[in-house]
Parts: structure tokens; C-alpha cells; sequence
């Protein structure tokens, strides 16, 4: 309601317009870690060709966070309800696992390996499997009532026993080379995963802006009420997001086994909800629901992912990483309050009356 | 203010209030009070968990057996117990795993490699899990953030201190802790209990005292209930808010003491996941999660009940330790089923007797 009469006013600084953007911020602050980077390592920025596959810091860190981003995106839809999904790092261990059964863990010394099932069972099953989990949070959440804290909390507790049931509690390694493609294989020189990453930011970006989908959910976030009294079926629409979160988190769950090439139930994925909380928190998504942005949780996961290849290269122990990821948690919520915002919108407004 | 507060806590007798809620003058029938029906359900499954062990498997029955729910689960009873209090009040804690860990942390490199004596390791670690709590407290109280995403940030935090002081586990050989561990009150029957039991034991006693006796613990029920409505009425909302992951932080360091007493060691990886144990026992003792309704004695029974669970699934013997994690799920998920049948059949009642009354007055 606000922007016309914003636009008007701010239309002649262009700078100003930019800064407004809501991926503006997420955007400097990727670019100010990657120019610390620069900063501390010349060849941070170079990228080189070695046996037509690019190489270099840059490409490591879009490969790297490719299952984060992914994870991100999905966790975006359901944060813009109002709601929250902490069971995504068990959903991932469950796809690992799925996958790795399903293809089967025997060494062959000799000659191909052959996987139990093909490869396109595998990937079905696995992404299934994380689906209904995915649905199970869904009707917790929209169809009993539950708050989503407490459904997806259920699901982090006993998906972890269920990763281990799947894998009888041993470490799946996987010999099954093709598999390796999801998280190892580079297509015109660029790493497969980041293909899968813009192949889902398609289909979401295209679901949520092209179609009347997005609208909805955001008014699920912001009154859930007022969303199903304008005839919004809250309730299904609710439970679908739900289930394409779980359906990330299978996506990524098939890129961490295959990049590490075994599932273990017990680490597969661990900690990684905090960190998805994280980069969508960090993209400008506002933990209270409503307006969300796609592309800046992907940027969100970049900036983690950044951060952690940061620590590494400046060589400070990686330990670190936890205490600075919490401390950037702390300072963005407190940014994010109502509390400061409506603070600094007085201040701001103060400024534009003074001249 | 504090005229105020005067005014509203001084009519119902000061320091009396029976945990048990009277019953109503001028009904005709004894009525139990509906709140205590949760705490009813989890006491039977208790029981029936128990006997059921004592009939399936030879030597299930025993007070040592019994004892041993206590002795080895007392760390997740004192944790447990302060959880409750933030439940209560309709928040979250989710960083008491990893105070815990800390906590383990931080007693075994103070011991071990700077030979700071055992008073002071454990006045500095019971100072610290307050103070981190009492961060907490006051970043949610003062800028309004969810607890869940406050407490999520000092979980990263306390866990990746743990990692700054050591990525190993730092075994503890000081003798007072390696008495203490070793330590065993004699009970009848040629039984015994560990000091973790007695510590546990006076946690619950002051928990009780606290929640069901004191200015504090009322408004704790409050803030619960309705927090607009404990503002309106005038009661200490920030004060006591900041109060309550104070008590959290402070009980999930003393937990963190049992445990290196239990452990006997310092180790990052300590107490995995132990937040979402702590939340589940208040659940399954009967602590509704939206907060205000709830019995610190139930979380005890919680925690026993998740005691009992690993018991049966040790007596059983060829079942792995990961059916108690889908166990406990599943049993977190029937007593959040139970609480919204019960939540929605207590609102029914409302919206059923009103109109009807009304109806009669008219």
C-alpha cells in the first residue's frame, strides 16, 4: 500500500530505490564477504579450466551449497505461512538412507557394480519416501492443529531412529559409481547439483510468482483467518508446502549422500535445519510469516556457505563457525523485531521531514 | 506497580494456594479437576509400562531397578524440570542440550588443565548456564523475538564454545569429582542411589515450591494462560520472563554438573539432542505446550516413563538403542494428540454451556 507513495518520493535516487530492494542487503552482504576474500587471497575470484570442468573458490562454494540452498527454498514456502520445519536434517539422513539401501552397499572387486534397484527407482523411492514425511508434517500442522514446532520437532526426534532403522544403525557406503553423478558431475563444465538448484527455483519462482499460489501462501502468513475467509483453502495449501519442503530436503538428501558417497543416519544432515533457518532468515524472509523471497534464500545459503569457506581460508578453526553463525543469528532477530524496525522507520522518517 | 501486584496476588491467601484446585462449592458430585486428567493418563502409563516390564522379563521388578530410572536419568529430570517452567509460561528452550555440553566442557578443562578447584568449577558453571539464560530472557523479552529462534542461536553458540575449548573429549580425574561419581546412598533392601538422585530430588522440591507457592510461580501460569491478560492484571511479565530461561539456563548447568559427575568427562558431543528429550518428558507429563496448564511433579513422571523405555528396550535385549528415539516420537505425538482432543473438547464446553445459560437467564 505504501510503495506508490515511496516511489514518488524516492524515484530520483536510484540508489535509494536499490537499497529498498529486498535482496539488495543479502546481496552486499555476500559480495562484502567474497571481497574480504579477494582481499585476504588474490586468486579468490580466479576460475580455471581443468579437464573441461571449471575449477575454483567460487564454483566450491555454489557446489557446496547446492543441498543447502535447495533445502532453503523449501523452508522459505513453509516460514511464509508462519510456520517452521526443523525436521529437514532428518528428512535428509531418511532419503540417504533410502537411497543407499535401495541401491545396496556390497563391494564388487571385480567388474560394474550393480545396484539392487536402477537408478530411477532409487531416486523415486528416496524422494518418496521424503515426501510423505514430508506430508505426515503437513497433516500434523494443518489438519490436527498442531503447532509446527512441536509436529516437525517430533519428526527431528524419531526421523533420526528411523534413518537408523533403514541403515540397521551402520554407515551405507555406496560403490555405485553413476550415482555419483547427482553430486560430483559436472555438465558443459558446470557441477551437476547447481543444475538441479536452478531446476528448482524454476519450478517454485514459476509456481509462487506465476501463478495466484504465492499470493496465497503469503496471506496464509500474514492472517490465516482472513486468508480462508476470502475463500483461500488454507488447510490443503498448508499441507502441500509441507510436503515440498520434505521433497527438498529428499533433492538434498540425494546430493549430500552421493557427494559423500555413503548415508550415515546418525550425521547425515545434522544441524543443517539451524543453518536452513539461517540463510532464510539471512534472504530477508521474515520469520513471522508473509512476504517471502525465493532468490534470497538462495543467496542466504551462499552467505553461509561463504562464511564457512571464510573461516576455513583465513585459518581460523573451523569451530568457530559455530559460534559466528549464532552470533549472526542473534544480531539479523533482533534486526528483524518489530521492536527496531518500527525504530528505525521513526528515524527514517525523521530525516526525510527535517530538509 | 508493586501496589499493584499487592493488590492482585493478596486476595487468595498468601502461600496457600493448594496445587490441587478446591471443589467448587454447590455442586451436588465430587468433581476431579479436569487439569489433573493429563497428569491422571500419564501416572496409569507409568505403571502399566513398568508392570508390563515386570511381566514380560525375570528381574524387571526391583526397586533397583526403579532407583536406576532415577540414577541414570537425573541429569534429564533437573533439565527436564526447568524446561517445564518455560513451557509454562508458553516458550521454548532449545538451548539446554548444549548448556549441558558446555557446561561438561568447561567443568573438565578447568579441572584438568588449569587445576581450579572443584567449588569453584561449579559455582563458575552454575554461573555461567544463569547468565546465558539470562541473556536469552532479556533478548526475547526485550525486542519480542520467538523464543524458539533465540534459544536456536544460543544452542549454535553454547555448542560451538564447546568446540573453542576442544574438539576432543577431556576425560576428568580430579578426585573429588571421581568420589563423587563413585559415591552411593544405601536404601533398604540392599539398594542404593547416586548423588545425581539427590540432587535431582532437591530440584523437584524447590521446582514444586516455586511453581505451585510462590508470587513467581504463579505468574508463570499466568504469562501462560494469557500474557496479555497477566499485563493487564499488572503482574511482572518482563521480570518474571527473563526469570524463566534464567531458572532454565541455571538448571540445564546444574544438569550439566550431574552429567559430568555421571560421565566423568568433557566432550562437545555430550547431551546430542538432550532439548528435545527435556521438551518431550514435559509433554508426556502432561504439560501443554501452549503453555499454562501443567504439573512440575508430571515432568518427573516423564522422565521415568522415558526411563522405562530404555530399560524395556535394554532388558529386551536384540531391540537397537534407535527404537527409543521412534518411541519417544511416537509418544510425544499420542500425548500432543491427547492434549488437542482435551483442549478441544474443554472449548466445546465453553461455547456449549453459555449460550445455554443465557438462555435460561432469559
Amino acid at each position: 500500500m505504501k510503495a506508490p507513495v515511496l516511489g514518488i518520493e524516492t524515484a530520483a535516487t536510484p540508489l535509494r530505490r536499490l537499497m529498498r530492494n529486498r535482496i539488495f542487503w543479502p546481496l552486499a552482504t555476500l559480495g562484502l564477504l567474497l571481497l574480504f576474500n579477494l582481499a585476504t587471497n588474490p586468486h579468490f575470484f580466479a576460475v580455471t579450466v581443468r579437464d573441461g570442468h571449471l575449477y575454483g573458490s567460487l564454483v566450491d562454494i555454489l557446489n557446496r551449497a547446492s543441498p543447502l540452498m535447495i533445502i532453503a527454498m523449501g523452508l522459505t514456502l513453509v516460514i511464509a505461512t508462519h510456520g517452521i520445519d526443523i525436521s529437514v536434517g532428518a528428512v535428509v539422513a531418511i532419503s540417504a538412507a533410502v537411497a543407499a539401501t535401495l541401491i545396496g552397499g556390497e563391494l564388487v572387486l571385480s567388474g560394474a557394480h550393480v545396484p539392487r534397484f536402477p537408478m530411477p527407482v532409487v531416486m523415486l523411492g528416496a524422494l518418496a519416501v521424503a515426501t510423505l514425511f514430508g506430508m505426515w508434517n503437513g497433516v500434523l500442522v494443518s489438519l490436527v492443529g498442531m503447532q509446527p514446532i512441536v509436529a516437525t520437532l517430533i519428526l527431528l526426534v524419531a526421523g533420526r531412529g528411523v534413518a537408523q532403522l533403514i541403515t540397521s544403525g551402520q554407515i551405507i557406503t555406496i560403490y555405485y559409481s553413476p550415482y555419483f553423478f547427482i553430486g560430483n558431475g559436472f555438465v558443459l563444465g558446470i557441477p551437476f547439483s547447481l543444475f538441479i538448484v536452478a531446476a528448482v527455483l524454476a519450478v517454485l519462482a514459476f509456481l509462487a510468482r506465476r501463478t495466484a499460489l504465492g499470493l496465497f501462501i503469503e496471506a496464509i502468513g500474514l492472517n490465516p483467518v482472513a486468508a480462508r475467509f476470502t475463500g483461500i483453502r488454507a488447510r490443503s495449501i498448508t499441507f502441500w508446502v509441507y510436503a515440498v519442503c520434505g521433497l527438498c530436503a529428499g533433492i538434498a538428501g540425494l546430493i549430500v549422500s552421493s557427494n559423500v558417497k555413503s548415508a550415515d543416519g546418525n550425521n547425515a544432515g545434522l544441524l543443517l535445519e539451524l543453518d536452513a533457518i539461517l540463510a532464510v532468515v539471512l534472504g530477508g524472509t521474515s520469520l513471522s510469516g508473509g512476504r517471502f523471497t525465493l532468490v534470497g534464500s538462495v543467496v542466504g545459503a551462499l552467505i553461509i556457505q561463504a562464511l564457512t569457506t571464510t573461516i576455513y581460508s583465513v585459518g581460523v578453526p573451523p569451530e568457530v563457525t559455530l559460534v559466528v553463525k549464532a552470533l549472526v543469528v542473534f544480531v539479523v532477530s533482533i534486526l528483524q523485531s518489530d521492536r527496531v524496525r518500527n525504530r528505525i522507520a521513526a528515524l527514517g522518517q525523521i530525516g526525510e521531514a527535517a530538509p | 506497580m508493586s501496589n499493584l501486584n499487592a493488590a492482585v496476588s493478596a486476595p487468595p491467601a498468601p502461600a496457600e494456594a493448594p496445587p490441587i484446585a478446591p471443589v467448587l462449592p454447590g455442586r451436588p458430585r465430587v468433581r476431579v479437576d479436569a487439569r489433573l486428567l493429563p497428569l491422571a493418563v500419564t501416572l496409569a502409563l507409568f505403571v502399566l509400562m513398568f508392570g508390563a516390564g515386570s511381566l514380560l522379563f525375570d528381574g524387571f521388578f526391583s526397586l533397583q531397578v526403579f532407583l536406576n530410572l532415577f540414577v541414570d536419568n537425573a541429569f534429564l529430570a533437573i533439565t527436564a524440570i526447568g524446561m517445564t517452567f518455560v513451557i509454562l509460561s508458553g516458550g521454548i528452550d532449545l538451548s539446554v542440550g548444549s548448556v549441558i555440553a558446555l557446561t561438561t566442557m568447561l567443568s573438565a578443562t578447568l579441572l584438568e588443565r588449569h587445576g581450579v578447584s572443584p567449588a569453584a568449577v561449579i559455582a563458575l558453571a552454575l554461573l555461567l548456564g544463569a547468565s546465558l539464560g539470562f541473556v536469552q530472557g532479556l533478548v526475547i523479552q526485550t525486542f519480542q523475538i520467538q523464543p524458539f529462534i533465540v534459544t536456536l542461536a544460543g544452542m549454535f553458540l553454547a555448542r560451538g564454545l564447546c568446540y573453542l575449548i576442544s574438539i576432543d573429549s577431556i576425560a576428568i580425574t580430579n578426585p573429588f569429582y571421581t568420589k563423587v561419581s563413585a559415591l552411593r546412598f544405601p536404601l533398604p533392601f540392599d539398594t542404593s542411589v547416586s548423588m545425581n538422585v539427590v540432587i535431582a530430588l532437591v530440584v523437584l522440591a524447590v521446582a514444586v515450591y516455586l511453581a505451585h507457592y510462590t508470587r513467581f510461580g504463579r505468574t508463570v501460569y499466568a504469562i501462560g494462560g494469557s500474557e496479555q491478560s497477566a499485563l493487564l492484571m499488572g503482574l511482572p511479565v518482563a521480570r518474571t520472563k527473563v526469570l524463566i530461561y534464567t531458572l532454565s539456563g541455571f538448571c540445564s548447568a546444574l544438569a550439566g554438573i550431574a552429567f559430568t559427575f555421571y560421565m566423568l568427562s568433557g566432550y562437545g558431543l555430550h547431551a546430542m539432542g538432550m532439548e528435545m528429550d527435556a521438551i518431550a518428558a514435559a509433554v508426556v507429563g502432561g504439560t501443554l505446550l501452549t503453555g499454562g496448564s501443567g504439573y512440575v511433579i508430571g515432568t518427573l513422571f516423564g522422565v521415568l516413563i522415558f526411563g522405562t523405555i530404555q530399560t524395556l528396550i535394554m532388558f529386551q535385549g536384540s531391540l537397537s538403542s534407535w527404537w527409543t528415539k521412534i518411541v519417544i516420537g511416537l509418544l510425544t505425538l499420542v500425548f500432543c494428540l491427547f492434549q488437542k482432543v482435551f483442549e478441544r473438547s474443554s472449548a466445546r464446553k465453553v461455547y456449549s454451556t453459555r449460550p445455554a445459560s443465557a438462555a435460561r437467564a432469559a
